[in-house]
């Protein structure tokens, strides 16, 4: 009997609070999950066998791929850049500082942050959503039942790819930025092409140049990871595959716009002594 | 009844040139799979709750059960896809808990493994495919080339080599599956669910296939699947290779082939024996899952 009436006896409804920790306990997870990702990631990338052939594969997809975006988003972007400042320069007569602004703002936050959030848009989605497709028709299964460690054949070329594709957009969304900025000054503030490019050269020490080029490579890792992460994680068949693309993008937008404040603030450091 | 469609089989497939080689006979008495009351648990809750089993060599064992009863968790565990919470799994006598998973990596090239849905490489060719795990493991390029076109020959799909598995039907693409997993001739092949959603002629062939491996390879096999007439036609019949056909295994031809049934129920083995005990049995419960088996 008392069994019987004990099964009778509904269970318990979770509390408020035991929500609340279960989801802390589940991003906290998340966290241990994903450290433990980039830390393979990074073992795999540094130790043979490295998969040289898919690795440039990748490369083509992420840097080749993500050219044109780039390219284009980047010309508009400098254009629009002398479009706003040059009606505060005009105010106080300073126009020939439009090119020290261009390429100052470009070359240090504009380039690697905007090029981090577009090829965060483009690949990270594709990452998640090519790697969530192959965990929910058993590919990654099959991969490791015949032997091999989807962490070498499927993460380390994505990350390694990406981490060396990023720092390349940048330098060219910068240089196009800039082109696209002095075709502005020069057809509607008058500015000459000598002035404009040596304003914006002088502009820059090498400081700026560093801290413009390295966050590249900070952001390549995140997109990668984030992208990975998110596709080798999913549950719940193809409605998963959509929700982990859409979080693969999210994940990785905040978190370069995030690091970026921290990275901001160690190379202004290390440049100036003082990160203000 | 249940091997009429194993009677009315289709036209016999091409050997492979291993066929030729007689089965070698059994010189170990040492199980090739063995799970030592093996646990497996997931946040939902514990689905396996201590299995025992044993595999022989050239032994097939058959999984069957309702839909959840952990049949493909079993054949996960056995290729050390998933390990065990508690328990021991030994395969070819390697405790497969206590290996890293790159030990595992290298342990699983032992093993062929046919997932239920193919689970082919989709971007990929079918020769591709079939050929990753040996260009995986550096084997000359034109020796790839000629496995990959034996086991293709093999499977009677040869004329596929250049497609990519979506131009397949379900059929077809299970076939490649089972030419990939036989490409590095493993001792020991896991098929899940592989006649699954599929036609009954093409579950024929699929099972002719099987039958084939074991009886002229001396594959050591497990097979999970919830049709009934699949796990008996491998029972009752074997494949002839000198007549390169199905016939009854008779006692003419050296009795029975070993074939094993388990029936999953709740994480447990609910029964272990050979087809007849399983066929004649009393139990309530197994009378009517063969009866809802059937039907």
């Amino acid at each position: 009997m008392a069994s019987t009436d004990r099964d009778l006896i509904p269970a318990p409804e979770p509390s408020a609070l035991s929500f609340v920790v279960e989801g802390i306990k589940d991003r906290l997870l998340a966290v241990q999950d994903y450290t433990l990702l980039c830390c393979r990631a990074l073992a795999c990338a540094f130790t043979p066998p490295i998969y040289v052939p898919d690795t440039l594969e990748q490369s083509d997809i992420i840097g080749v791929g993500s050219l044109p975006i780039v390219l284009l988003t980047g010309f508009f972007i400098g254009m629009v850049m002398v479009v706003q400042t040059a009606a505060q320069f005009v105010r106080f007569g300073e126009t020939s500082l439009t090119g020290d602004v261009v390429s100052l703002a470009l070359v240090r936050e504009l380039g690697p942050a905007i090029t981090g959030l577009l090829v965060a848009g483009r690949n990270a989605s594709g990452m998640a959503s090519e790697l969530g497709s192959m965990v929910v028709t058993e590919q990654v299964d099959a991969m490791r039942a015949m032997g091999t460690d989807p962490m070498r054949k499927l993460v380390a070329p994505r990350v390694t790819a990406t981490v060396l594709m990023m720092p390349l957009l940048v330098a060219m969304f910068d240089l196009v930025g800039l082109i696209g900025g002095f075709l502005i000054s020069y057809f509607t503030l008058r500015i000459g092409a000598v002035e404009f490019w040596t304003r914006a050269f002088n502009a820059l020490q090498l400081s700026d140049v560093a801290q413009g080029m390295a966050k590249p490579f900070f952001f390549g890792f995140v997109v990668a990871t984030v992208g990975c992460y998110q596709g080798l994680t999913v549950r719940g068949g193809t409605q998963g595959v959509g929700r982990a693309t859409t979080q693969a993008v999210v994940v990785a937008s905040v978190l370069i716009l995030v690091s970026d404040f921290f990275l901001t603030k160690v190379a202004l450091f290390l440049a100036g002594g003082k990160a203000f | 009844m249940l091997g009429a469609s194993i009677r009315n089989q289709p036209p016999p497939t091409p050997p492979l040139p291993g066929d030729r080689r007689p089965p070698e006979p059994v010189v170990t008495a040492e199980p090739v799979i063995s799970f030592e009351d093996v646990h497996l648990e997931f946040d939902e809750g514990e689905i396996l709750r201590g299995i025992n089993l044993q595999v022989m060599p050239r032994e097939t064992k058959v999984l069957v059960g309702e839909t959840r009863t952990g049949k493909t968790l079993i054949l996960k565990l056995a290729a050390g896809l998933l390990k065990p919470s508690a328990g021991h799994v030994r395969v070819l006598g390697s405790d497969l808990g206590s290996m890293s998973e790159l030990e595992l990596l290298a342990f699983r090239r032992e093993i062929g493994f046919v997932f239920q849905e193919g689970a082919l490489f989709d971007s990929q060719t079918v020769g591709d495919n079939v050929a990753y795990r040996l260009m995986e493991e550096g084997v000359d390029p034109d020796e790839t080339e000629a496995r990959v076109r034996e086991v293709l020959r093999f499977v009677e799909l040869e004329d596929t080599i250049d497609k990519l598995p979506s131009e397949l039907s379900g059929g077809m693409r299970r076939r490649v599956s089972i030419a990939r997993a036989l490409a590095s001739r493993p001792p020991i092949m896991l098929y899940d669910s592989p006649t699954a959603g599929l036609d009954p002629v093409t579950s024929q062939t699929i099972i002719t296939l099987i039958l084939r491996l074991r009886d002229t390879q001396g594959v050591t096999s497990m097979l999970a699947t919830h049709r009934l007439q699949d796990a008996f036609g491998l029972a009752n019949y074997r494949f002839d290779g000198p007549r390169n056909r199905v016939v009854p295994a008779d006692a003419t031809h050296g009795g029975q082939p070993a074939t094993e049934f388990l029936v999953l129920r709740d994480g447990l083995i609910y029964f272990q024996g050979q087809p007849e005990q399983l066929r004649n049995s009393r139990d309530d419960y197994l009378k009517s899952f063969l009866v809802e088996a059937r039907e």
